[in-house]
């Protein structure tokens, strides 16, 4: 086998690996401050790629304004679903948490079905970014080296926000000890809404960079949420590091198996979740086990 | 004057009535204990002044103005300051950050940072480690340098000496005694009776869920049946 061919999987990997990132950084951080696991994490994503469809063809907006207005869109969703209804969950036993996310999950896809059909529609990568460059020992398309520079860019830019900022802190507050916040001044129920912006517009960007890849359908969400819980639970609930880690490898497992071993493709991920959760139940960098 | 006033205040977890008319006062610049056996009421009473637990009747009036049904951040921002028992220190955040903390609730107007590393220096060492790196004394000094950072008019003190060595408590009840004469008010919970003698003025003790005595300290070591009968000491 040419290493240029196995270089250039390993990439595609990256790649695929990139969305996983951005979706399962949302999930992660949604789960470890508010608690909430959010099963329409994956129907989010699906609306950002839809706003980015409906920005570029009907609005004829280039691909940048989608980049831009589209987390945007899908985080302002987002935080008004938090305060009308994910808010009531906080002091709610965890079966409303899956009855209530999966019901949303289920409400946006049929109201998408029903606004633009069950078909899905093709998303044509953006003109400045079409064709593929020389990196020197392989041509690799520009769009998929542009979705590994925005992800390593927005990823770099959470941690700095997290870890630099006074709202970063606060968020950390929110995380260890929401009550402790609350007590000490801090409107934790407005610091839980922007959380939950932030999360969904994470999975909003997710949405518009894998448009161009995967054409825009409604089910897409769905496929791509079951992956998504997988690369949290082996990065570990609640860690960033652990998702951005779990992500890629993830992204590896997957494309590698198809590669070599297609039948296996779709198990493959689910085992080496059983081996990381047996030998380490918490997960990569997780602080609780999901099942503690 | 009165800084807080509780008036025949009940509040319950769930099913089980754990505050069943306490009723106490306290005056600005006053350091006074709420003392009791385990299971009395003391630390839901703190929870219940500090927002954290709705009471389901009475009232609660800080600086003459109701509180009770407010968010705790809101009654953080009237000027409550709360250290629990396990203190409440933020175990990601640094000792800066942890600082910080309250004063965006309410204005950098307490102390000065200069001033809690001059009165606290093992602060100062530790600056830039993790709330979780921290020992449990000086996750006590932080908690409570936490709430003369905000400038608060009044301390909820929860076991200040729990699991601390007794150097380490003669340094808090020190370091409370400083915070007293620098005019702010506190309410402590405290099991170690020894200490509670040591620093405060007045008693207040909690005797299934209600105030049964209170009493000036003078009072409260001379009577020693008091002492058996609240208190089992």
């Amino acid at each position: 086998m040419e290493p240029v061919f196995l270089f250039s999987q390993f990439f595609n990997g990256l790649v695929l690996g990139c969305i996983y990132v951005l979706l399962s950084l949302g999930l992660t951080v949604v789960f470890g401050t508010l608690g909430v696991v959010n099963f329409a994490h994956g129907a989010l994503y699906m609306l950002g790629a839809y706003a980015a469809y409906t920005i570029a063809n009907h609005l004829q907006l280039n691909f940048l304004a989608c980049l831009i207005l589209c987390p945007l869109i899908v985080a302002a969703i987002g935080m008004v679903l938090e305060k009308l209804l994910i808010s009531k969950l906080y002091k709610l036993p965890h079966y409303y948490n899956l009855l209530l996310t999966f019901g949303i999950m289920f409400i946006i896809q049929d109201a998408i079905k029903i606004i633009f059909g069950p078909e899905g529609e093709p998303f044509n990568i953006p003109d400045l970014l079409q064709g593929a460059v020389n990196l020197g020992f392989m041509y690799y398309p520009k769009y998929r080296l542009f979705i590994l520079v925005v992800t390593a860019l927005l990823s770099g830019g959470l941690w700095l926000f997290i870890e630099k900022t006074r709202l970063g802190a606060i968020i950390r507050a929110g995380t260890d000890n929401a009550e402790m916040a609350d007590a000490l001044g801090t409107n934790i129920s407005w610091t839980f809404t922007l959380i939950f912006g932030l999360g969904a517009g994470l999975s909003g960007l997710a949405g518009v960079l894998a448009a161009p890849i995967q054409n825009v359908q409604p089910a897409m969400g769905m496929d791509i949420l079951v992956q998504t819980f997988v690369v949290v639970i082996i990065g570990g609930m609640g860690s960033i590091g652990g998702s951005i880690l779990a992500g890629l490898v993830i992204g590896q497992i997957l494309t590698f198996s198809i590669v070599f071993w297609p039948p296996g493709s779709t198990t493959l991920i689910y085992a080496f979740m059983a081996l990381v959760l047996v030998t380490r139940p918490r997960g990569f960098f997780g602080r609780v086990s999901f099942f503690e | 004057m009165t800084l807080l006033q509780l008036e025949d205040v009940h509040a319950a977890y769930d099913e089980s009535q754990v505050l069943s008319g306490v009723s106490l006062e306290i005056a600005k610049g006053e350091l006074v204990t709420l003392l009791g056996r385990n299971g009395a009421g003391k630390t839901t009473t703190l929870r219940t002044i500090m927002g954290l637990l709705t009471p389901r009747s009475g009232r609660i009036s800080f600086n003459g103005q109701a509180i009770n049904g407010l968010a705790p951040n809101r009654i953080a921002k009237l000027g409550v300051g709360y250290v629990p028992e396990e203190r409440g220190i933020f175990p990601s955040l640094t000792v800066s950050e942890n600082l910080m903390f309250p004063s965006w609730g309410r204005g950098e107007t307490g102390w000065s940072l200069e001033r809690i590393f001059h009165f606290f220096p093992r602060l100062h060492e530790r600056v830039s480690h993790k709330g979780s790196q921290l020992s449990g004394g000086e996750q006590q000094m932080l908690a409570i340098a936490r709430i003369l950072r905000a400038k608060m008019d009044l301390l909820l003190l929860d076991e200040p000496t729990e699991g601390l060595a007794p150097l380490l408590v003669e340094t808090i009840g020190t370091i409370l005694k400083e915070i007293k004469a620098s005019g702010l008010t506190v309410l402590l919970v405290e099991q170690n009776t020894r200490f509670a003698c040591q620093i405060a003025e007045r008693h207040n003790i909690l005797y299934g869920g209600r105030i049964v005595h209170t009493c000036s300290n003078e009072e409260f070591m001379r009577d020693t049946e008091i002492q058996h009968k609240y208190l089992g000491v």
